[in-house]
Formats: C-alpha cells, sequence, structure tokens
C-alpha cells in the first residue's frame, strides 16, 4: 500500500522537507517529483519549493503536459470539454436538491425543542443531505467511468506518449509531491494522465488542493464569499488515495469556525469520513491503512469543535 | 434608552468638572443604538453641523449646555451608517470650518479631509487594510499620445502580483484611477481581492483628466481616447484578454457618467461597467437645476433613456442613500435592466464620498470579475 501524508498549506508553514524525510525509504541523494499542475500557467515556478526541500525537484509539468495534449488530438479535447460540461451541468442539478435539504438541516439543527423530539427529526435530514451528496458522486463517478470507456485515453497516442516520459522519470524519483491550487484543473490532469496509476508503490506527500484531489471526494467551501454559493458541496470524485478523510485546507479563512452549528453540519454531513480543517504546518500520515499526526492536527468533531487528531 | 447627555443635562447645574469627566468618559461622536450624540467644547457664539445628507438641512445647529462651554446635537443615525461631517464654529464675524477635535477619525478627498462618524454596525472592511500576506502588485507609470486630445496623457498602470506575459489579463479602465488608489485603497484592495482570489489578476489603467468635467461628460473625445487610443495601446504593451467580457470601465459621480457615455458610444467593447454615485442627471420637463456643467450630462442621460441600447453585458450600479444622486440611480436601474444586461444595484448607508465607493469595491469587482476562489487551495 502506497505510504501517503497530507500537509497544511505550505506557503507561511512549509513542512514539506520533513513530511519528505519521514516517508519510508526515503533517498535524499534522489530526485522528488512534483505536480503543480493546480497553478495552472505558473505551474514552472517551484523555486520556492526546491529552495525548502533538501533534495532535487523534478517538475513533471502535467498541466503544460495536457496542454499539449489538447494540441494533439483534438477530438480528445472536444470530448473533455462536452463532458466538462455535462458535470457542470449536474453540479446545478445537485445544487438545487442540496440549498433545499440543507435549509432544512439548519432549520432544525437550530430548532428550540426537546432533544427526544427533534433529535430523530436532525438526524434524518443530515441523512437527507447525505443522500443527496452521495447521489451526486455516484452520478460523477458515472460520467468519468462513462467517458473512459469510449474513450480510452491511455490508449490515445498523445497520452501514451507523454505517460512514457512521465513513467521514466518518475522511476528516478523518491517519491512525489502533490501541491495545491486549482483542485478542478489539477485533478482533470491527474486523472486523464492516470498518472498515479504510474507507480503504484511511490510514496506521495499532498497539500491543500493536491490532498483534495487525492481523496475519495473534493468537498468545496467557503463561508463568506463575495458572490455565489456559500454552502460547501462535493464537486467531484476524487482519486480515492485517500480513504476515510474530507481536507478542508485553509479553514480558518474560509470556514466561520466559531459558528458551531454551522461547524457541525459539515462534520456530520460528511461523516464518517474525518473533516480536516489543514492548518499551515499540520501533517498527517498515511500507512498501513492508519492516519497518524506528526505533529498536532485538528479535527472538525460532529459538535463543531476543533480536537486533536491522537498522534 | 437614556442618552448619556440627557444623563448630563439632567442635573441641576452642570458643573465644570462633570463636563470634564462626561468627556473623559465617553468616545465621540457618541453612538448610542441609532442616536448620535455630536459634541463641541469651546468659546463660540454658535456651533453647527455641516453634512452632506440630502434630505436634511445641510446645517444642523448645536446647543449649549447653560453655563458650560459644552455643545451637542443629537440626531438619528441608522445602522451601518457612514457619515462625514465638519463643525461651523461661529466666534464674532469670525467663522470657521472645522474637523471635530473630538474625533481623530478622519476620511480624506482631494479637497483635504472630514470627520467621519461609524453609525452602530458599521466597521471597516478588513479587505481595505493592508494583508501582509498578500503579494503586491506595482504600478507603472506610463505616457500615451492622444490624437483625441492632441496632447499626451499620463497614465498609472497596475500589474498584479506575479505578473507574467505568459497568460491573458483583464484590463479595468478606473476613471481618477490615482484618487481612488490615494482615498479609496483602490491598490490595497486589488492586491487583497487577487490574494483571496476574489477576482482574477487584473491589470487596472488608471486614468486622470484635467478637465474631467467636460472631458467625462459625454465627450466624444473622451470615448475616442480611451475605446481608440489607450486600449489599443495598453494591447501592444500587456498580455490582456481581447473578450469585452474581460474589459471593464469604471469611475464615480462624473467618471460614472464617463463610464456609461463611452461604453454607449463604443457599444460591445467595454462589457463590463462599475458605475459608483453616477451623476445621472436627466429631465422630464423644464430645466435640471445643477449648473451649467450638466448640461451635457443631461443631454447624454435623456438620450440614453430614449436608446439605451446595450452597451456592456454586466453592469455594477452603487450610490449612497444620503445623495441627491440616489433619485437618478434608482430611476435608471428599470431601465438598464430593460435592455438584457445584468445589473446588480448596491444602495448603502453613506454619501457621495470616496470611503463610500471604497466599501463596495468588493461586491462589485467580484461581481464583474469572479476570481477562482471557490476551486484554489494554495
Amino acid at each position: 500500500m502506497r505510504a501517503t501524508a497530507i500537509l497544511g498549506p505550505q506557503r507561511h508553514a512549509p513542512c514539506v522537507r520533513d513530511a519528505l524525510r519521514s516517508l519510508p525509504g526515503h533517498d535524499p541523494q534522489r530526485p522528488v517529483a512534483l505536480v503543480s499542475a493546480g497553478w495552472e500557467e505558473r505551474e514552472r515556478e517551484h523555486d520556492e519549493l526546491q529552495q525548502h526541500v533538501a533534495c532535487k525537484v523534478l517538475n513533471l509539468e502535467v498541466f503544460h503536459r495536457v496542454e499539449d495534449v489538447y494540441r494533439r488530438d483534438a477530438e480528445l479535447h472536444r470530448a473533455v470539454r462536452e463532458r466538462n460540461e455535462r458535470m457542470r451541468r449536474l453540479q446545478s442539478f445537485y445544487r438545487t436538491r442540496l440549498a433545499h435539504a440543507l435549509s432544512a438541516a439548519r432549520e432544525l439543527l437550530a430548532a428550540d425543542a426537546e432533544t427526544d423530539l427533534v433529535e430523530p427529526e436532525r438526524h434524518e435530514a443530515v441523512l437527507a443531505v447525505r443522500t443527496i451528496d452521495l447521489h451526486h458522486l455516484d452520478r460523477l463517478r458515472g460520467e468519468h467511468h462513462a467517458f473512459w470507456s469510449k474513450w480510452r485515453p491511455e490508449q490515445r497516442d498523445a497520452i501514451a506518449h507523454h505517460r512514457r516520459e512521465l513513467r521514466a522519470i518518475l522511476a528516478r524519483c523518491s517519491a512525489l509531491c502533490v501541491a495545491g491550487g486549482h483542485v478542478g484543473v489539477l485533478l482533470n490532469r491527474l486523472r486523464l494522465l492516470a498518472l498515479l496509476d504510474l507507480v503504484p508503490e511511490l510514496p506521495v506527500v499532498a497539500w491543500s488542493a493536491g490532498a483534495m484531489a487525492l481523496s475519495n471526494r473534493v468537498v468545496l467551501f467557503h463561508d463568506s464569499p463575495p458572490q455565489g454559493p456559500s454552502d460547501p458541496e462535493v464537486f467531484e470524485a476524487g482519486l480515492g488515495v485517500l480513504g476515510g478523510v474530507v481536507p478542508l485546507p485553509h479553514a480558518q479563512y474560509r470556514l466561520r469556525l466559531d459558528d458551531r452549528a454551522r461547524a457541525s453540519l459539515i462534520a456530520r454531513r460528511f461523516a464518517p469520513d474525518l473533516c480536516l480543517p489543514l492548518f499551515g504546518g499540520e501533517h498527517l500520515a498515511w500507512r498501513e491503512g492508519r492516519w497518524s499526526a506528526r505533529n498536532p492536527v485538528q479535527r472538525l468533531d460532529l459538535d463543531g469543535s476543533l480536537t486533536e487528531v491522537a498522534a | 434608552m437614556s442618552l448619556s447627555i440627557q444623563d448630563l443635562l439632567a442635573t441641576a447645574a452642570v458643573a465644570p468638572g462633570s463636563v470634564d469627566a462626561f468627556l473623559a468618559r465617553h468616545p465621540f461622536p457618541l453612538v448610542e443604538g441609532r442616536t448620535v450624540t455630536f459634541v463641541f467644547r469651546g468659546h463660540a457664539d454658535s456651533v453647527e453641523l455641516v453634512h452632506w445628507i440630502f434630505g436634511l438641512e445641510s446645517s444642523l445647529p448645536f446647543q449649549r449646555v447653560h453655563g458650560t462651554e459644552l455643545w451637542h446635537l443629537s440626531m438619528d443615525l441608522p445602522e451601518r451608517s457612514r457619515v462625514e461631517y465638519k463643525l461651523g464654529v461661529r466666534r464674532g464675524m469670525h467663522h470657521a470650518l472645522i474637523r471635530d477635535p473630538l474625533n481623530e477619525r478622519v476620511a480624506r478627498d482631494p479637497y483635504g479631509a472630514n470627520s467621519v462618524v461609524h453609525g452602530s454596525g458599521y466597521q471597516v472592511p478588513d479587505w481595505t487594510n493592508d494583508d501582509p500576506f498578500a503579494r503586491r502588485g506595482e504600478i507603472v507609470d506610463r505616457r500615451i499620445h492622444s490624437d483625441a486630445f492632441g496632447e499626451e496623457r499620463a497614465v498609472q498602470v497596475y500589474l498584479p502580483a506575479r505578473f507574467r506575459t505568459t497568460r491573458r489579463y483583464p484590463l479595468l479602465v478606473v476613471h481618477d484611477g490615482p484618487d481612488y488608489v490615494q482615498f479609496a485603497a483602490l491598490r490595497t484592495i486589488l492586491d487583497n481581492l487577487i490574494h483571496r482570489l476574489e477576482v482574477p489578476p487584473l491589470i487596472a489603467a488608471l486614468t486622470a483628466s484635467p478637465n474631467r468635467m467636460t472631458e467625462y461628460a459625454d465627450d466624444e473625445r473622451h470615448a475616442r481616447f480611451l475605446a481608440d487610443e489607450l486600449v489599443p495601446d495598453l494591447e501592444r504593451a500587456y498580455p490582456l484578454d481581447p473578450g469585452a467580457d474581460a474589459r471593464g470601465l469604471m469611475g464615480a459621480s462624473f467618471g460614472a457618467v464617463a463610464s456609461l457615455a463611452a461604453a454607449w458610444r463604443r457599444p460591445g467593447r467595454f462589457g463590463r461597467l462599475l458605475l459608483q454615485s453616477g451623476s445621472f442627471a436627466f429631465t422630464d420637463i423644464g430645466p435640471h437645476g445643477r449648473g451649467p456643467l450638466f448640461d451635457p450630462v443631461v443631454r447624454f442621460v435623456n438620450a440614453f433613456r430614449a436608446a439605451p441600447g446595450r452597451p456592456a453585458g454586466k453592469l455594477f450600479v452603487t450610490c449612497g442613500m444620503y445623495e441627491s444622486l440616489i433619485y437618478y440611480n434608482r430611476s435608471l436601474i428599470p431601465l438598464l435592466t430593460s435592455t438584457g444586461m445584468e445589473v446588480r444595484f448596491v444602495e448603502a448607508p453613506d454619501g457621495h464620498n470616496w470611503e463610500n465607493w471604497r466599501d463596495r469595491l468588493r461586491e462589485g469587482l467580484s461581481w464583474l470579475f469572479p476570481g477562482p476562489a471557490w476551486a484554489v487551495y494554495e
């Protein structure tokens, strides 16, 4: 099983060097591979990361490779756009259902009534939200499955070419780092190149959007955006490398963590998965099917409070 | 609720010591619920509050506390309001317009500074303050020869942090741009909103006019300068997104008129308009009564109302409730909406001033140019 670590945002509290050192079989003489496709056109600007880690960083240039794929394979590019449009419409349908279910759940969670009377209703209301989330996740997976079955991206020349190059680079590396950025762009490109399948055993260190992309389901969230929706929503099926967690990076800026009722609904909705706010400097390792905190890591509890994950 | 000033006045004879204690005990102006009490202490024959709240007498007299040099005025101040004011103090033949000596809070503008009172619940938005974590953009000077005006014009160009020639940027042309930077924290706000991913990295052209009351009042030369000279020059110099959706005009007061008029004269060129406290005076019948400088504005707005066309795709319109211009702006909204343009209108309990315009920028810019905050986690 692949050794994996997820970290809080790295810009102001970098800990990726320590995370790499703690990986099994880490060899500082070998380079580490980097996926920074979430940075989009700034993908190649990894100087800060290079200065922080002690070994050589090989940027896999996943964003630019997929741009090249789209240039060389217009048919596939068109198919990707059509799939994305279908998924965008699915997201819109999902939001419509979600808004009503969340409104009911919030109202009941705030209701002033006897516990024995209202608690079963609260439970059912949260279950209704979960049902919508899970249905949406199934629909998203269905779209990916249909796309993959029809187009067989790994067999198309443009992608096969880049996969060969990537396999050769990754064979020299002791670990793979997946940085944050735009989680949709990052996830789509990792998925299109089936990058993680190239090296099933290679340890991975991921942070921010990188951690989100590696989880089972990608949850977008922002309690106080200047415009648009503010309800956390399942945005995508993740790559499934990390089980049992919902990474919520930058939660201190994006979530009203002092609003216990609001935070509680997030934790209850995504239970039994652990909701991890992923503050700067946090480091959680996944090995042998278990999570362990390498330094103090907070989780969002069902009552909306923050609790330290046991080391 | 009993006001603190009433408690003071309730004492049979107000002694100097109790005035000292009263002044030491409270911040001023004293905001208690929906009531604000202004206080002045000093030798005077009369004291008045001079403000710019449309609908109220423009100067309101203070009352003197008998036997003291303490003057006071209490008035209604709705929640989340922001009001700029001065004190008019008369001593014999001498009349002075001064800032409130008991209030350190001031707002600056090209004419100087005013005292400011914040109503209950108003807070200076945090995104208007320097954020040490936000990367800083830079402002560079540029000079452009204008055939339209027959002279060279200076423009400042805001380039976002991590500006790269390899990507394409939206362009926002800001009328009175240097004033927006100086009095409405525009540079800090752009840095912050871009850092927060609430707007995308964008390039802003900060323009200024040596004769704005003429050039901003629907002057064809100005539209030509913007559309046919400034934008092409910037397109040659910077990697701009070519779509009209990625081109915005913005301005306040006459700057809002200039924005709408230029977009109207060049439909399809500027897809996004941010219009703040626009001086959109019009007439249904008779004279407009706002002086000759408004003549071309009124001609434009009347013509626009008759045939608005569809000059842009999205408009964000704001106006202070305490401005006389609120009437014109409210009247314009149904017309703008009827053209099929997306329109958002925000009224604020504030006046015709730079901090009002500052406080609306997050909502306006992020609506016209939405950033990727929802999906980006760095």
